[in-house]
C-alpha cells in the first residue's frame, strides 16, 4: 500500500487524472497532498440534505485524484490521530462507552473490522481465526497478539477501546429493537459538534432532532428504515461535511470552550485561508453479521481553504456552495460567522 | 418460515435466480424423523461461510423454486449451513424436490437474512416452538449459551416426530419444558405467560394456528406487542383477495389485477418487469413506490411504521382496493 504523503509536501500534478480535451491551463500551484485523496463531498454548486448513500467500497475519481477504494482508510495521519484519540479517551472516559447488552456487538465489530484491515492492507496487517481463537498483527503499531472472541481479558484492554486503537474512524454501534435504532455503544473522539456522553442510549431519531429540514422531508425516518433493512454483510457509505477552525479533530460539545471562540476570532485573522478548514466525514454503515447491530464508522478529513484552492474546480465549487447555503443549514453547521468570508475568499478572481 | 414457502406458489410460476447467491455443496443428509430431513451445505473449498444473526434463514434454490429455511447451526464463524426440511407430499414441489437431492449436488443459496433476531436488551428470552418451528430456536439457543443469556424453551411436538430434541436438551438450559399434547402445552403456556420476569421477550415459531393461539394468549396475559416476536412457516395460503386496478403514473396505463392473481403477476403479464425474489412478502425485493391510495399490506417485510406510511408496497402479496392505487411506474 502507499500512504498519502505528509501534509506539508505537495503531490505532483501528474498524479491527478489526465484532463479531458481541450486541456485547461496548467494550475498555478501544485495540488495539495491532502486534496489528492480527499473525499470531495460536493457533486453540485448547491448542497441540501439527502439520504446520499451508496454501496461501499467503490473508487471515485475527483479533480485532484480519488478516494473510496477501501472501507477503512489509513493515511499519513494514522499514528498521530490514534495517539490523539488515546489522549482524549484517557482524559474523558465518557468518550468510550459500551452499554452492557452491546458486548456481543462490540466483539462483532472486532471480528468484522480486523479481517477488512488485513485484506485492505496485506503488507502491514494480518488476521487469522480458528473457531474463537484469533491472531492479529499490525506492523504500523508494532502490535502482535492472540485473543479469544468473547473473552475481554484476552485483549488486556476494553474491547471497544482496542478496536478504536486500530482505525482512524470514530465508531458508533446502533442496536435495533422496537422498530428503531438506538445508539448504545461507541468511541467518539473526533465528533463534529456533538458528543457521545449526551447521545448514548438515545434513539436514532432523537439524536437527529436538532438537524433542520430533515424531519419535514422525512429524511431521518427514511434513513432509519434504510439502515434497518440492511442485511448482514452489506456495507454502504455517505459523506457529510462541516467547517472547522484549524486542524482540530475534536470539536465535540464536551470541549466547546476550547474551540467555540475560534469561530469568532477567525474573522480578523490574516491567515484565514490557512486556518479555516473544510471538514469532510465519510460515514460507513455496516450490518454486523452475528449481533445484527449497525456499525457506523465516521472518518474525518480536514483540508484548509488554501489547500482546496490548489484545485481550481473545487475552489469555485466550495465557494458557490457556501455562498448559496440556506441560513438555517449554515446556522446548524455553525458556519454563520465566517461562511460568506470563506465564500468570498474562494470566489475572489 | 422454517418450512415451506414454494408449496403454495402456483405451479406454473417459476421464481427467478437468487442474486449474489452462494454455490454450496450438499455434504450430508440425515433423516431426523420420518418426515424431516437435515441437510448440510458447505463451500466447495471448505471456506468459512458468511456469519449470521440468530434466527436467520437462507433462501434455497431447488429446481425452479426458491424456498426459505431457518439455519439450525451457530452463526459464529460457520464452516457449514444446516437446514431441516419437513416434507409436505401434497405441495407443489419445494420440499419434495429438496428431499430428492443426492449428496454432492451443488445448491444455490442466498446469503443469510435476519428477520427473527433476539433482542439484545431482553432480561430473559422465552422461546416457544411447535414441531418444525424448533429450527430457528436452535441458533437462538447457541447464542444464549455463548453470551450467557437467560433463556427458556417451550417445545411442543407430537411423540415420535420431534426434530432436534436431543440437541435442544443438550444446550443445558435451566428451563426446558416439553409438551406432547395440546392440553399439556396450553397449561404450560398459560402458566409461563403469567410468570415471566419484567423485560422478558417472547419468540414464537410454529404453524399458523399455533402461532395465532400463542399470540392471542400473550395478548390476553397483557404482553405488549413490542416484546412479542414470531416467525411464520407452513402453508398459510393468503386469501385470493378482490379484483382491483392500479394506475401506472409514468407510463399512464391502467393494469387490472384479478382475484387470486398477485399485483406482481399482473405487472409481469403486461410486460412490466419488477425485481423480485421470494414472491411471498418476506424478502423485500419487489418493493414498489406508491403515489396515491392505501395498499392492503399483507407482507412480513415492512415494519408497522413502514406500512402506515403507505408509500411502499410489496407487490408479490399486497393488494389495492378497487381503483384507487397509483404507482410510480
Amino acid at each position: 500500500m502507499t500512504l498519502s504523503p505528509p501534509a506539508h509536501t505537495t503531490a505532483s500534478a501528474a498524479s491527478a487524472p489526465a484532463p479531458s480535451a481541450p486541456a485547461p491551463p496548467a494550475p498555478a500551484v501544485p495540488i495539495a497532498a491532502r486534496a489528492v485523496t480527499l473525499p470531495f463531498p460536493f457533486p453540485a454548486d448547491q448542497y441540501r440534505y439527502g439520504t446520499n448513500v451508496e454501496a461501499a467500497p467503490k473508487f471515485v475519481a475527483t479533480e485532484a485524484g480519488g478516494w473510496g477504494a477501501r472501507v477503512l482508510d489509513i493515511d499519513a495521519d494514522y499514528a498521530s490521530e490514534l495517539a490523539e484519540r488515546a489522549r482524549i479517551v484517557q482524559r474523558d472516559p465518557s468518550r468510550c462507552q459500551t452499554l452492557e447488552h452491546m458486548r456481543p456487538a462490540v466483539w462483532d465489530t472486532i471480528t468484522t473490522l480486523l479481517p477488512i484491515l488485513a485484506t485492505e492492507y496485506p503488507d502491514l496487517m494480518a488476521y487469522t481465526r480458528d473457531g474463537r481463537h484469533c491472531t492479529w498483527r499490525n506492523d504500523l503499531l508494532g502490535l502482535s497478539l492472540e485473543f479469544t472472541v468473547g473473552d475481554d481479558s484476552s485483549l488486556g484492554v476494553d474491547p471497544l477501546e482496542f478496536i478504536s486503537g486500530q482505525i482512524q474512524d470514530d465508531i458508533a454501534i446502533l442496536d435495533e429493537r422496537e422498530g428503531a435504532l438506538w445508539l448504545d455503544a461507541g468511541v467518539v473522539t473526533f465528533a463534529a459538534d456533538w458528543c457521545l456522553g449526551f447521545d448514548v442510549g438515545m434513539r436514532f431519531a432523537e439524536i437527529h432532532g436538532p438537524v433542520p429540514r430533515v424531519h419535514g422531508e422525512r429524511i431521518v425516518s427514511r434513513a432509519e428504515q434504510f439502515l434497518m433493512h440492511l442485511q448482514p454483510g452489506e456495507t454502504f457509505r455517505r459523506t457529510n461535511w462541516s467547517m472547522t477552525v484549524d486542524r482540530r479533530l475534536d470539536t465535540s460539545t464536551d470541549v466547546y470552550p476550547e474551540w467555540g471562540r475560534d469561530r469568532r476570532l477567525i474573522e480578523d485573522d490574516p491567515n484565514f485561508a490557512d486556518r479555516m478548514h473544510l471538514r469532510v466525514e465519510v460515514q460507513h454503515l455496516i450490518r454486523l453479521p452475528t449481533s445484527g447491530a449497525i456499525l457506523f464508522l465516521v472518518r474525518t478529513y480536514l483540508i484548509s481553504l488554501a489547500e482546496i484552492a490548489t484545485v481550481p474546480a473545487w475552489r469555485e465549487r466550495v465557494g458557490r456552495v457556501l455562498e448559496e447555503l440556506p441560513e438555517d443549514m449554515a446556522e446548524y453547521k455553525g458556519l454563520t460567522r465566517f461562511r460568506h468570508q470563506a465564500a468570498d475568499w474562494l470566489l475572489a478572481p | 418460515m422454517s418450512a415451506v414457502l414454494a408449496d403454495t406458489v402456483p405451479p406454473l410460476v417459476s421464481t427467478p435466480p437468487i442474486p449474489n447467491a452462494l454455490s454450496l455443496t450438499l455434504t450430508s443428509v440425515v433423516d431426523l424423523t420420518s418426515q424431516i430431513r437435515a441437510f448440510t451445505l458447505r463451500a466447495p473449498n471448505g471456506a468459512v461461510l458468511p456469519e449470521f444473526v440468530p434466527g436467520s434463514h437462507i433462501l434455497v434454490r431447488c429446481g425452479e423454486r426458491t424456498n426459505a429455511y431457518s439455519l439450525t447451526g451457530s452463526g459464529v464463524h460457520p464452516l457449514e449451513y444446516t437446514i431441516s426440511v419437513l416434507r409436505l407430499p401434497g405441495g407443489a414441489g419445494g420440499s419434495t424436490a429438496l428431499h430428492a437431492l443426492p449428496l454432492g449436488t451443488t445448491v444455490q443459496v442466498s446469503r443469510p437474512r435476519s428477520a427473527f433476531a433476539p433482542v439484545a436488551t431482553a432480561k430473559h428470552h422465552l422461546l416457544i416452538a411447535a414441531g418444525i418451528g424448533i429450527t430457528p430456536m436452535l441458533s437462538h439457543l447457541a447464542a444464549a449459551r455463548d453470551w450467557n443469556r437467560s433463556v427458556s424453551l417451550l417445545y411442543s411436538y407430537r411423540p415420535g416426530t420431534a426434530a432436534h430434541l436431543d440437541e435442544a436438551r443438550g444446550f443445558g438450559i435451566d428451563d426446558l419444558v416439553e409438551s406432547t399434547t395440546r392440553e399439556q402445552f396450553r397449561r404450560t403456556l398459560e402458566q409461563r405467560l403469567r410468570s415471566q420476569p419484567v423485560g422478558t421477550h417472547l419468540y414464537i415459531c410454529g404453524p399458523q394456528g399455533f402461532t395465532d393461539a400463542v399470540l392471542l394468549a400473550a395478548a390476553e396475559a397483557g404482553w405488549p406487542d413490542k416484546r412479542v416476536h414470531y416467525e411464520l412457516f407452513g402453508a398459510a395460503t393468503l386469501d385470493p383477495g378482490a379484483p382491483f386496478t392500479v394506475r401506472l403514473a409514468r407510463s399512464a396505463r391502467s393494469v387490472p389485477v384479478a382475484a387470486g392473481q398477485s399485483l406482481l403477476e399482473a405487472l409481469e403479464a403486461v410486460g412490466t418487469a419488477v425485481l423480485n425474489l421470494c414472491r411471498r412478502g418476506i424478502c423485500g425485493e419487489c418493493a414498489l413506490p406508491v403515489l396515491a391510495g392505501k395498499p392492503q399490506h399483507r407482507d412480513l417485510y415492512l415494519s408497522p411504521e413502514g406500512k402506515a406510511a403507505n408509500d411502499t408496497m410489496m407487490c408479490c402479496v399486497s393488494r389495492g382496493h378497487e381503483n384507487e392505487l397509483e404507482l410510480d411506474l
